[in-house]
């Protein structure tokens, strides 16, 4: 077999949890209500009804675009993208074409990140844009009905470049891209529900060769990142083994069967579809300025990767669990909320590292309000005896390992200490009292 | 007594009792029982006023409105037997701004099936005669609501304009005919021709009543974000203020015109002199350029928004659609493929900014710009179909002050040869409504031109 490599590329849509429709004044949220009850002239497409775009929309769509280190244009607009359908009620969904609000960003990982041990990695973002949501088709028996609840809301559409070779990064980079959506609080970003929906697209090459295939293959219908994992690792090798027989495989989009592990054809793509895009006449062009970009970059939160980088080096917490803490924005702000109200009652030397271990292990459960959480935490919490004898052993042979860390610490670099802590800890099995150890290491320094 | 009245005049007698509201409007809809089968100016008629109670602008004023603005519980096709049973489930922005001013709707009128053509012959429901001679069309695409202002079905009526057709109709139908800027009157409910063109707007028997209408209508609308958020103004008595002002005169809007008209366009170019008026001659972009431009565009438009009727949601599948319709669809879709849209949409595009430019430049030195809504008067019914094209080149001198937006307003000038009604046209700069109903209102003063036209109406007692 020659050597192959997948190439893969990613389409993300994320319904936003705004009040209102994109363009009407409809709920929005509320599409598991009964079928066509959350519906007005707008979002149904009814002769002479207009779009007026959600403003709160678009500066969501601006945040998630800044989010994920993208340039914002300036000047952006909506067009119409025609195609026939039946849950299109206008026969064209208002989209972006060619000035999407944001371009050209990356997420970028480190090699200790979560699960992932490769190199440090970039994968770059193409576009995000802000479109219409379309209705829903309901196959029952031999009838086809439509809902068009879920007309109308808001949907960005997150497009990567072709930048994956492996599907545990694709993995990866769409947790990291979930928390951070999660993070902004612009949508529930709910797999299941379908609030946020993923579809790689696949192909294969022979490792060397420039440019990309002549074909791929999109697949649709995938509700968890373990799916999405399994789906690309078997397109990879149904079209490694179709390449090495001396077939292309066809250019198609393909389902995804859970139960099966398999994908199976659904439509095939003959070639790009012409969408007949114009500018929406109905819809201005936008303006943006600087300031009022600015305005809303400032509303983005600490996001999950920069709040794990604080994690590790400021509160010398273990990688994996500054991972699994900042996965989860209430959980690292349930954590941060202890933390404070427990250093006020314990100064010792890390102390985050232990608050985290009982919340990671679940000895004491996140579901207890941060009061009590702090109320038992402080209970367990009794000063373990240090046998000096063994500190002093310790201390010596954790210095000697770690001349670079001594080195910085007379430099001045003081934080370093943490570390150490750490790795005496280490030495005696967490049988000694952090800040004990911490008094010691400073004297042993001096 | 009623025959002829203005909205002004009816107003005059509802206030001082000489009529009440529902004798206003059954003398209205007996009129309309009388002429319209032969007329065929509306497609629906309502037998009870609804809305006597309001005390607005309109109060007790029956209106004829253009059957592609939604009416609730009224039924609106748009002349298109694809909407044949399309009962609306929301009012138009327009409309609900007139029930709100008091008025009461007489009844939905005919016009060119999705407002495609300037005559009413594309029309699902047949065309609309002119009440000047019967023969002859009223114009279109209004020529419903312009044929039953004129036969006096209805005393005013709400039309709208893509690129023409408030102006030629009402020139056909010798009545006034005021397309504002666009997005000065919400689009809301207006079933979609041109969205980046089209206009609703009045057409009257005389510039007052326009200016009535105008400012009922007009106005910021949270529903149509191309609604211009620029204040209205109180129209009707800012056009009684004694203004002069400059009229500029482009020969390239003088070419290719009828003799008795070209002939009637300098005379009332000779009594804006004698009102004190200037004239200045100026030059503008030939109108030839927009017939192109505008086509591409307005096809693309046209082609986008009847994607919609796609025969699941609306009474009838799409083989109810006229060959216009189709023709029309089919050069949108051409126009945008994919390898063409540079050479045909955005070029016309580029062409529509020059338009805009052009007239910018214009309006530095003149008020107004001085034409005729139509190279001709009233054609025969049937004439059309020798021209594919018709509508394009019979509205050329419309196309470039809809492709830029500008408002323009014909207003009747007296009769030609044949006895049947011509016009004058003029154009202003933007959001200037207030400025071009002052000096047609003067012109009007001057003249009686309407008068004459009025006389007419007394053709159908």
């Amino acid at each position: 077999m020659k050597d192959y490599t997948p190439v893969i590329g990613l389409e993300i849509h994320v319904e936003l949890k705004t009040k209102s429709g994109m363009f009407c004044q409809c709920a929005n949220g509320l599409h598991e209500a009964v079928p066509n009850s959350q519906v007005c002239p707008v979002c149904l497409g009814l002769p002479g009804a207009l779009p007026v775009p959600n403003k709160q929309a678009i500066e969501w769509t601006i945040k998630v675009g800044k989010a994920l280190n993208c340039t914002i244009n300036k000047h952006t607009k909506f067009d119409r993208k025609h195609y026939s359908y039946p849950d299109l009620a206008k026969g064209y969904q208002i989209s972006q074409y060619d000035e999407p609000i944001a371009v050209s960003g990356y997420l970028e990982f480190g090699p200790n990140h979560g699960t992932y041990k490769n190199e440090a990695k970039r994968f770059c973002i193409h576009r995000v844009h802000l479109e219409e949501d379309t209705g829903k088709l309901i196959h029952k028996n031999n009838d086809t009905l439509i809902d068009f609840n879920r007309s109308g809301v808001p949907l960005v559409e997150i497009v990567t470049e072709p930048d994956f070779s492996s599907s545990s990064d694709v993995k990866m980079f769409l947790e990291e891209l979930h928390a951070i959506i999660r993070y902004l609080d612009v949508s529930e970003a709910d797999l299941e529900k379908g609030t946020m929906r993923m579809e790689p697209n696949i192909s294969v090459k022979v490792k060397g060769v420039e440019g990309l295939p002549n074909y791929k293959v999109e697949v649709k219908n995938i509700n968890s990142f373990n799916f999405v994992k399994r789906a690309i690792d078997f397109e990879v090798k149904r079209h490694m083994e179709l390449l090495e027989s001396g077939e292309t495989p066809l250019q198609e989009t393909r389902g995804w069967n859970s139960e099966k592990g398999i994908t199976y054809s659904q439509r095939t793509k003959e070639g790009a579809h012409d969408y007949r895009y114009f500018p929406e006449p109905d819809i201005p062009p936008f303006n943006f300025t600087d300031s009022y970009i600015d305005a809303i970059t400032k509303t983005i939160p600490e996001l999950p990767k920069t709040k794990m980088e604080r994690y590790i080096k400021a509160m010398g917490i273990r990688e994996t669990d500054a991972y699994i803490l900042t996965r989860d924005k209430s959980l690292s702000e349930y954590f941060e909320t202890v933390l404070s109200a427990i250093k006020k009652e314990n100064k010792e030397v890390g102390i985050e590292q232990k608050i985290v271990s009982v919340i990671t292990n679940k000895r004491i459960p996140t579901t207890l309000s941060t009061k009590d959480f702090v109320k038992k935490f402080l209970e367990n919490m009794r000063p373990i005896d240090t046998d000096t004898g063994l500190l002093d052993t310790s201390i010596k042979a954790v210095l000697a390992r770690n001349e670079k860390a001594v080195t910085e610490y007379k430099n001045g670099k003081i934080t370093v200490i943490m570390f150490l802590v750490g790795q005496v800890m280490k030495e005696m099995k967490g049988k000694a009292d952090a800040s004990a150890v911490r008094k010691a290491l400073e004297l042993q320094l001096e | 007594m009623l025959l002829g009245k203005t909205i002004t005049e009816i107003k005059d007698l509802i206030k001082t009792k000489k009529m009440s509201k529902e004798e206003v409007f059954s003398y209205f809809v007996k009129r309309i029982e009388k002429h319209n089968p032969l007329i065929n100016a509306y497609l629906t008629v309502l037998k009870k006023s609804e809305n006597t109670n309001i005390d607005g602008l309109l109060s007790g004023i029956p209106l004829a409105v253009k059957d592609n603005f939604c009416t609730k519980g009224v039924r609106t096709t748009a002349s298109a037997k694809v909407l044949d049973n399309f009962i609306p489930p929301y009012e138009s922005t327009v409309t609900s701004r007139l029930k709100k001013a008091g008025y009461s709707l007489l009844g939905k009128t005919n016009m060119d099936a999705w407002a495609h053509g300037s005559s009413t012959e594309t029309s699902d429901y047949g065309a609309t005669k002119n009440p000047w001679d019967i023969s002859r069309s009223p114009g279109g695409s209004s020529g419903g609501t312009a044929a039953a202002v004129s036969a006096y079905l209805a005393p005013a009526g709400i039309g709208s304009e893509t690129a023409g057709s408030i102006r030629q109709p009402a020139s056909w139908s010798g009545v006034v005919g005021l397309k504002p800027t666009y997005g000065r009157v919400p689009r809301y409910g207006v079933i979609a021709m041109g969205s980046s063109l089209d206009c609703p707007g009045p057409l009257t028997l005389s510039v007052e009543d326009a200016a009535i209408i105008l400012q009922s209508i007009a106005g910021n609308d949270k529903f149509d974000a191309t609604s211009a958020s620029v204040p209205t103004e109180d129209y009707v008595s800012k056009m009684k203020e004694k203004k002069t002002y400059t009229i500029g005169i482009a020969q390239e809007y003088f070419e290719g015109l009828d003799e008795d008209i070209k002939k009637s366009l300098g005379e009332s170019i000779k009594i804006f002199e004698k009102m004190g008026f200037k004239t200045k001659k100026i030059s503008l972009l030939s109108p030839q350029y927009s017939i192109s431009v505008y086509t591409i565009i307005q096809r693309a438009e046209v082609m986008s928004n009847l994607a919609r009727y796609d025969g699941i949601r609306y009474g009838n599948p799409r083989t109810f659609f006229g060959s216009e319709a189709k023709r029309r669809g089919m050069l949108g879709t051409y126009t945008l493929s994919y390898g063409y849209y540079d050479a045909f949409f955005k070029k016309a595009q580029k062409v529509r900014t020059l338009i805009i430019n052009d007239f910018k430049r214009a309006f530095k030195e003149v008020d107004f710009i001085i034409g005729t809504p139509t190279p001709i008067t009233a054609l025969k019914l049937g004439e059309f179909e020798k021209y594919p094209f018709f509508g394009e080149l019979m509205d050329k001198f419309n196309e470039p002050g809809a492709m830029a937006g500008i408002p323009g307003i014909s207003l009747p000038t007296g009769l030609d040869r044949n006895g049947l009604p011509m016009s004058i046209h003029l154009m202003a700069n933007y959001f200037r409504e207030s400025d071009l109903l002052n000096a047609s209102y003067q012109f009007e003063q001057e003249t009686d031109f309407m008068g004459v036209i009025k006389k007419g109406i007394l053709n159908l007692k």
